[in-house]
């Protein structure tokens, strides 16, 4: 099966669910409190989508301001950015405008965007109607969800959208990455056979 | 007949003891002492406090085994000069003659009674604060930090929002202060005292009713201070303010505020911030070793600076590059960081720290991982290179599987399954608990907290002893090199040496001859296992 691997980055205000959305996503559970990250933590994750078999390589960063310097360290070499927002909070979603300019300018050309409206399961006290939110995903031509940590909902269909949004023939990672380990299996199967078949034949 | 016994069961390596006639441990002899520099000694403990204040210099330290000091101060009790130049105590002091005037007369200092009134000062600035109740007031020991200009930073009780007013109060008296050329340090109304640490942009503020010294609170304070500088770097800290003074600072501290919190909550209960030392996981010498040579394997790589494992606040293992060393207040730091938070827990995090005696200018980057499942063992390595997290990703899984291999993390968490080792196995009856430090090597031992010190409460006291301890043989105006102290419920001996520091808690009814016996013993017994005790090697990549 084909095997892909993609690295991703999650950006958006401190609070908003980043890492609950990852936690959700890799171990499909949710803790009520859990800590702010500090600095960016790292998880892996595999997904099948239609017959192809994803890695997600995932940098969770922390949403505080003094770590914003760090942002790009993770963004750059990122095939795929996720920008979470707090449909509660306003100010979350104003983040994620600036964050999309800043993906804009200095991201990578062909890096896929998703807008991701987390806290779905606190609707009353929403602030951020999603029929605004969506309008402004489709105008820079970002994937919108609205998700839930807590519900679990649109998490793993997050990642699936963004697993078939991927450009198809991704000329850096992708390949590189195919060929190694082909090369290492087909090595290995050529020389088992090779020996097996000689010495057995010999 | 007691010493004769003890002379027998001298280990092998100090056998030339047997020929004197005590089977004294000579205090040059230091237990744990190591010619190799494994981390650096953070500042001396007398050079912390504010810099003019003179650390009156005393006679030549007279050094010897301890009954030796102890016979020599004996016999020049009379002689009150004579014992003065010794830099030595023994039962009666200056400033506080009353209180251990010989073994009979008993002061409790321990008596944890809660002060029902507060102190004058306290009273006056809390009249402009209705919302802080008799609650907040009876907190023994507050933090407030604020800007030079005035805007709250942060406070360890209450929110620093309502504090705005008393903040103000302290600023005021600050700036009064400073206004005359001079510098506002200690305020003392009744049993509160009130020490300002003024640093550049912030000033730190702590208000303390526990009875540590003033000392002990601003050498507190700077590893406060050292918290903010690991968050931001010195550098950056400066240039905020220098750009604009009137900086609401809480804005890139947003999320450190855990880390202060549980920097002051440590400092209440671990020793090891008192004495400027780190406690190791005690480990079988080749254990260790093969844990060591494992990180040096396979963690060789370009820009890694320090590797340290940790476990339960405990050092397993410090691996650095050849020119560089690690602080003990750094790595209190770092301790820090690992105890404050549990999302290193859940996946590998690749994070900013500043270590502000290794360099306050700049951020190593650290990758932290937990090695075993139950999330007791941590590594951390600190690069210099930013993008060093793939590679640094794959010693660890590298280190992990050969540590597995070996069953190194089982030794780990066998080690720790229990906190520390028993007071029972040095056999020495009537020592209750002690602290030991050796000064070359920054490390310190103590023996888990047994009976009586087994609540809360008990355990505070005892600290509060320690605290006492260390303050009279710190003495800037006095230090000491012996205290023997006998307060109601125990005597405390006090030995401090070029080597080591020697805390030791005894029951209330030992003599003088049997503690100083004890403490021989004790000594030896720390020579003995000090293999397993310290880390004595330093491993370079």
């Amino acid at each position: 099966m084909a095997q892909r691997e993609v690295k991703l980055c999650l950006l958006g205000d401190s609070g908003v669910g980043k890492s609950s959305i990852v936690v959700r996503f890799v171990t499909d559970t949710f803790r009520q409190s859990l800590e702010s990250t500090i600095g960016a933590s790292f998880m892996t994750k595999r997904l099948n989508v239609d017959g192809t078999t994803y890695v997600f390589q995932i940098w969770d960063t922390a949403g505080q301001e003094k770590y914003r310097s760090l942002a790009p360290m993770y963004y750059r070499g990122s095939a795929a950015a996720i920008i979470v927002y707090d449909v509660t909070r306003e100010t979350s979603f104003q983040s994620v405008k600036m964050w999309i300019q800043e993906l804009k300018k200095n991201g990578s050309p062909n890096i896929v965007l998703a807008i991701a409206g987390n806290k779905n399961d606190l609707d009353d006290l929403r602030e951020i109607d999603q029929k605004d939110a969506k309008e402004y995903a489709d105008q820079i031509g970002a994937i919108f969800v609205e998700t839930s940590a807590l519900t679990a909902l649109n998490v793993p269909e997050l990642f699936m959208s963004i697993a078939k949004k991927l450009p198809s023939e991704d000329p850096f990672g992708g390949r590189t990455f195919d060929r190694k380990t082909i090369n290492v299996r087909r090595s290995q199967a050529e020389k088992s056979s090779s020996s097996c078949c000689g010495g057995s034949q010999s | 007949m007691a010493e004769a016994k003890e002379a027998d069961r001298l280990p092998d390596h100090v056998d030339h003891y047997e020929s004197s006639d005590q089977g004294d441990f000579n205090e040059n002899e230091a237990p744990g002492d190591s010619h190799e520099k494994i981390l650096i000694a953070s500042d001396s403990y007398e050079d912390l406090n504010y810099d003019d204040i003179a650390v009156s210099s005393f006679g030549k330290p007279y050094s010897g085994s301890i009954i030796d000091i102890v016979r020599h101060n004996s016999c020049s009790d009379e002689k009150e000069a004579d014992a003065s130049s010794l830099n030595l105590i023994n039962e009666s002091s200056a400033e506080s003659s009353n209180e251990d005037q010989n073994e009979g007369q008993v002061k409790d200092l321990s008596a944890d009674k809660v002060p029902e009134d507060v102190g004058e000062g306290m009273k006056l600035e809390i009249r402009e604060n209705e919302d802080f109740g008799p609650e907040w007031r009876q907190k023994k020991k507050h933090l407030f930090i604020f800007s030079s200009a005035g805007k709250p930073i942060y406070s360890r009780h209450g929110s620093e929002d309502k504090l705005v007013t008393i903040m103000g109060v302290m600023q005021a008296l600050v700036s009064f202060v400073q206004v005359s050329g001079d510098n506002m340090r200690c305020i003392i109304a009744g049993d509160h005292k009130f020490i300002f640490l003024n640093r550049d942009q912030i000033v730190l503020v702590g208000v303390s009713s526990a009875g540590d010294s003033s000392t002990q609170i601003v050498l507190q304070l700077s590893y406060v201070y050292n918290q903010i500088i690991s968050v931001l770097t010195y550098t950056s800290l400066h240039k905020i303010f220098k750009q604009r003074r009137n900086y609401d600072l809480r804005r890139l501290l947003s999320g450190a505020e855990k880390f202060i919190d549980n920097l002051v909550n440590m400092m209440d209960t671990e020793p090891g911030f008192l004495l400027g030392a780190i406690r190791c996981l005690p480990l079988d010498a080749p254990v260790r070793e093969m844990i060591e040579q494992t990180i040096v394997l396979n963690a060789k790589v370009k820009d890694l600076v320090f590797a340290v494992m940790l476990a339960n606040n405990q050092l397993i293992s410090l691996v650095r590059m050849k020119k560089y060393f690690l602080s003990a207040m750094d790595l209190h730091l770092i301790i820090n960081l690992v105890n404050a938070s549990e999302s290193f827990k859940t996946a590998e995090s690749w994070t900013p720290i500043c270590l502000p005696k290794f360099d306050s200018s700049g951020f190593l980057q650290a990758h932290i991982s937990y090695l075993d499942e139950n999330s007791q063992t941590c590594l951390l390595l600190l690069s210099v290179d930013r993008e060093a997290f793939f590679t640094l990703s794959e010693c660890k899984n590298k280190i992990q599987e050969r540590l597995l291999k070996y069953n190194s993390l089982r030794a780990i968490s066998d080690s720790l399954a229990t906190t520390s080792y028993s007071i029972q196995q040095c056999g020495i009856t009537d020592l209750r608990h002690f602290l030991y430090k050796s000064k070359s090597i920054a490390q310190y031992t103590s023996p888990e907290l047994e009976a009586p010190y087994l609540t809360p409460a008990d355990q505070e006291r005892l600290f509060g002893l320690y605290h006492y301890l260390h303050h009279r043989i710190h003495s800037p105006a006095r230090p000491l090199k012996i205290l023997y102290y006998v307060g109601e419920q125990e005597t405390l001996l006090g030995w401090m040496t070029q080597g080591f520091e020697l805390y030791t808690v005894f029951g209330p009814l030992v003599t003088k001859t049997n503690a100083i016996h004890a403490i021989n013993k004790l000594l030896r017994w720390i020579k003995k296992e000090e293999d397993q005790l310290f880390i004595l090697n330093s491993v370079t990549f």
